[in-house]
């Protein structure tokens, strides 16, 4: 066999800090050969980062880096920052997670790329440089590059920026890209078209692509070989159906069912990893994994296993870190047992469709005037971010809003949490029209409606303790101390914390402990309806698993009504018993989940299930896609007609006739099934469904 | 970027805090008042400025000396067994005068700078977080004053409280020392509001004042601690450049300040005139900086100290 592009040998970086050396990176062993893509996972801490920026030398300068990374012949950690750059850049190219960030603003996108061209061939004169970044920027689906060059990095997209960071990556024909979770900033449409612009960039260029990612979804549909890392090691290494079909470290088996899954999601409950990563400042010996790890044993606890292949006769063994592999392998622990087996949703639990609703929303609007930059601030345009969106809540049930960032989903949640006349529209609390309230009425309504915030941590006051953040509804209603502490106690138990935990402070808790003290908080004055804005996305894998499940509990148990907003359909699937999908201030599809998510009817709501990814190669290969065009519309702008029209897939192979239909008329929300859809052309629709 | 990455899953801390009693759970007034007083800087600092404060009051009387009588026997003599801390050029008690001073000065410091922080930050936490008209308004009051030279208004005002006491003085620097910090506690204030938590507490009925004493004052504290601690002692200064013009604090009362700008002149020649007082303003300085650290460190659970 030739030797790889990349070779990775003991690769270990530490951190040196006052309270104890921060082992980021423990030995980690791993190949690329030439054009290869390959995967590497992990939650956050794992090291996977860490690890791709040694190779490309970008570690701060605190940073220890033992072992050795060759490329090409040579050993990277062996050469100094001026041969490193020759390198960087040019063989090897690295496109970061935040865009914004990674593109200076000062200058133009093209005459970046084209320095970037200049600075490792100076032979090329500076029009060849811009004819190449131009070039380049049409490869990557710019539309009007030429003209798009001369733009700055603020004038463009997300999306629009990472095809930019992409354009620069592949500009001098890099053997190898490392792609930092290129698309976990982006919305889920945008992130099928920038997988497909890498995909696309990989087949021109040649270059071998590692993928770094926490999803595992976005993995399966492209990695040829997968790398699982944990607690700074990898601990699982194989192709991407061995590891997504066989895997075969207990790690690993959890994490894939910890994902819900858009097909079968909402049937049983998601497999949750007790604990968390242990801290990498004082590692225990033995296993990392161990204390979470329901197959652990005594050895598992003295001697940390070695990332090698189970020898099992016949069978298809690849690496594993895990002293039990052989058992897993052969079959003799059967992989659905590692983990107890999650009950299935008691139908019982659910609360059937018809019931009279708790909180019902009408026609709501909400229009932003646009001001101008000059001195009066005139108003030039209105931003409609919700335009007339209806829906109802019963207790016991949850409504989801789903849609792309932009599309107003949290903004209507934001006008629903003021408790006043919104614009335009009605809401209603248990038939009570929050408009004609008085302000005492007001406040005492609040008790019956609570919000718990997409970012657990900026959500919570830093300079309050927990125990206060969690009683303070409780005080804006004048509930007495005693009762208060009495409460705390009883909803940090509820929530799954510690009731001698009131006293610490917010930034002593994790990620997924502090979303609990949010729902805690949120669950303080029992109110009838609990509204959570994107409560999970901040979170890695396996603790939203915990928490989706904490949610479904409380549902169940509480009666809740919860409106629940979400850009991650498989979560939407997992949790809700309504969706409304909504698209520039509008929802244009509406209905009971196994409804729309089972034949979905709108062409947005079929292209929004088509790009989210499915954590299983066999189907993300063979499935179709609906890539969309470009990006939403600003909802400044003035569409005639349906809103959608501008992306629409269907509208694109519609005869005239119909297209204007579609131009002239906005459609409203009609029945179809036991949905109701906002399209003119629902019967014609034949777009394939994956 | 990375370190960050890095450090941020070693951050929190698991299992229960040792030092936490359990069952009576205790309030932020009750942790940060434990928090302090678990601090040893909140102790050297506190006892430091008591016996200060004490000294000023207790000190002239215990003396035989009043700081204007004059012993004419001994004219710029240094520190000695019946003048301690040496005599001036007019025979007036060094020792004496320090205590006198110091009471001065402390009232005046305390008043002034204290008034101007409270100032500050309710003013600019009201700015920035009701926002609209009363923001304008203010802001516009504010640079008005900005423009306008506080020793101008001096003037114009002198008149008026000529021959009163020092207090006035006092007053004067608290009306007119708060408005750059108030633009600083504004802008932060503009930056909080649009925090979860501020539009959390919102959400759950507060009224805009609980929202500003809850969240938006114990979120700014670091600054309004250091504000008042610096601004002690600029008050305690600045007080003699307005007794040099003739303002301010006039014969026969001293304050710390002018003791130290008269010794000045001859530090090198006679030391006694210059470094007791000015050794007497470094401890008030010194203990007020312990007390703010101890008190940052109380407030925000995540400053220095804290962060293990």
């Amino acid at each position: 066999m030739a030797e790889p592009l990349l070779s990775v040998r003991d690769l270990s970086v530490t951190f040196p800090n006052r309270s104890g050396d921060v082992l980021a990176v423990r030995g980690v062993n791993y190949d690329i050969s030439e054009g290869e893509f390959f995967g590497i996972v992990g939650e956050s801490g794992s090291g996977k980062s860490v690890s791709s920026l040694a190779i490309m030398g970008l570690l701060p300068d605190n940073a220890m880096v033992t072992g050795e990374i060759r490329f090409g012949g040579r050993n990277l950690l062996e050469l100094g920052d001026r041969e490193l750059s020759h390198i960087r850049g040019r063989d090897i190219a690295i496109v970061f997670q935040d865009p914004l960030s990674a593109l200076t603003p000062v200058y133009t996108v093209g005459d970046q790329i084209a320095e970037a061209v200049r600075i490792h061939d100076r032979s090329v004169t500076r029009q060849a440089a811009h004819a190449r970044a131009v070039d380049l920027l049409r490869i990557v689906g710019i539309p009007d590059a030429q003209r798009r060059a001369s733009a700055f990095s603020h004038e463009f997209s997300g999306g629009m920026r990472q095809r930019v960071m992409i354009a620069m990556a592949i500009a001098n024909n890099p053997r190898l890209i490392i792609a930092d979770e290129p698309t976990t900033a982006l919305d889920v449409t945008i992130q099928a078209q920038i997988l497909e612009v890498l995909e696309k960039a990989r087949e021109i260029t040649g270059a071998a692509v590692s993928l770094i990612t926490h999803d595992l979804g976005v993995i399966a549909g492209h990695a040829d070989r997968v790398g699982v890392m944990y607690a700074g090691k990898l601990v699982e290494v194989g192709s991407s159906h061995e590891v997504f079909h066989a895997p075969t470290m207990p790690y690993t088996i959890g994490l894939l069912r910890s994902v819900p899954n858009i097909r079968t999601a909402g049937t049983q409950r998601l497999v949750t990893l007790a604990g968390r990563p242990p801290s990498l400042r004082a590692l225990p010996p033995g296993c990392p994994f161990a204390d979470r790890c329901p197959l652990a044993i005594a050895v598992c606890r003295e001697v940390e296993p070695a990332l090698v292949s189970p020898s099992v006769v016949g069978a298809a063994a690849h690496p594993a870190a895990c002293h039990r592999a052989d058992e897993i392998a052969s079959g003799a622990i059967p992989r659905p047992d590692v983990f107890p087996v999650a009950d299935p949703i008691p139908s019982a639990a659910r609360v059937p469709p018809g019931t009279k609703g708790v909180l019902t929303v009408r026609d709501l609007k909400r229009h932003f005037p646009l001001l101008g930059g000059g001195f009066l601030r005139r108003p030039i345009g209105t931003v409609r971010a919700v335009d007339g969106v209806s829906f109802e809540v019963a207790p016991g049930r949850t409504f989801a809003l789903v849609g792309e960032s932009g599309c107003g989903k949290t903004t209507t949640v934001l006008e629903i949490m003021e408790l006043t006349k919104p614009q335009e529209g009605e809401i209603l609390i248990e038939g009570t029209d929050v408009g004609a309230i008085g302000h005492l009425e007001r406040r005492s309504l609040r008790a019956d409606i609570q919000m718990v915030f997409q970012d657990a941590s900026a959500a919570v006051d830093p300079r309050l303790p927990v125990g206060d953040v969690i009683a303070e509804p409780l005080l804006a209603q004048g509930v007495a101390r005693t009762e208060r502490n009495r409460r705390v106690a009883e909803l940090l138990e509820l929530v799954g914390l510690e009731a001698g935990m009131a006293e610490r402070y917010p930034h002593e808790f994790s990620g997924g402990q502090r979303q609990r003290i949010g729902i805690a908080r949120g669950l303080a004055t029992r109110p009838k309806i609990l509204i959570l804005d994107e409560p999970v996305s901040a979170l890695d894998v396996s603790v939203q698993a915990g928490i989706i499940n904490l949610l479904e509990d409380l549902k169940a148990d509480l009666g809740l009504a919860m409106v629940f907003v979400a850009h991650d359909l498989a979560i939407v699937r997992q949790i809700a018993d309504d969706v409304g999908v909504m698209y520039l201030g509008r929802i244009i599809e509406q209905g009971p989940i196994a409804e729309v998510f089972g034949t979905p009817r709108h062409p947005y709501t079929q292209a929004l299930m088509s790009a989210a990814p499915i954590p299983d190669p066999a189907i993300e290969r063979t499935r179709e896609r609906i890539v969309l065009d470009g990006d939403l519309p600003s909802p400044a702008q003035r569409i005639e007609g349906c809103r959608f029209r501008t992306r629409c897939p269907l509208y694109r192979v519609l005869d005239p006739d119909a297209r204007s239909l579609c131009d002239r008329i906005d459609p409203e929300l009609e029945p179809h099934g036991d949905a109701r859809v906002a399209c003119h052309h629902v019967e014609r629709n034949s777009l394939v469904v994956a | 970027m990375m370190p960050e990455l890095v450090l941020a899953q070693g951050e929190p801390v698991e299992g229960p805090t040792p030092e936490t009693p359990k069952g009576r759970r205790g309030s932020r007034a009750a942790i940060v008042w434990r928090t302090l007083r678990a601090n040893p800087r909140f102790w050297v600092g506190g006892s430091l400025l008591a016996l200060l404060i004490l000294w000023a009051i207790a000190g002239p009387r215990l003396w035989q000396w009043r700081s204007s009588d004059q012993d004419t026997h001994w004219l710029l003599a240094p520190p000695m067994p019946g003048h301690w801390f040496g005599t001036d050029e007019l025979g007036h008690d060094v020792y004496a005068q320090v205590m006198s001073g110091l009471g001065i000065s402390l009232t005046v410091g305390f008043i002034g700078g204290l008034l101007a922080t409270a100032l500050a930050a309710v003013i600019g936490a009201f700015a920035g977080y009701v926002g609209g008209a009363g923001d304008a308004v203010i802001t516009w009051i504010v640079n008005l004053l900005l423009v306008i030279p506080t020793f101008f208004i001096l003037i114009i005002c002198y008149p008026f409280f000529r021959g009163e006491s020092y207090w006035i003085i006092a007053l004067f620097f608290g009306l007119t020392g708060w408005m750059i910090t108030s633009q600083v506690i504004r802008s932060q204030t503009r930056a909080l509001r649009n925090r979860d938590f501020v539009r959390a507490a919102r959400f759950m009925g507060f009224p805009p004042f609980s929202v500003v004493r809850r969240h938006i004052i114990p979120n700014v504290a670091s600054l309004l601690i250091v504000d008042a601690a610096l601004g002690i002692g600029g008050v305690i200064l600045a007080e003699t450049t307005l007794s040099i013009f003739g303002f301010g604090i006039q014969p026969p009362a001293v304050s710390l300040g002018g003791l130290i700008f008269d010794g000045s002149s001859s530090a090198t020649t006679r030391p006694w005139l210059f470094m007791f007082p000015g050794f007497t303003l470094v401890g008030i300085l010194f203990s007020l900086n312990l007390l703010g650290d101890a008190l940052r460190d109380a407030i925000d659970p995540t400053s220095g100290a804290n962060r293990g």
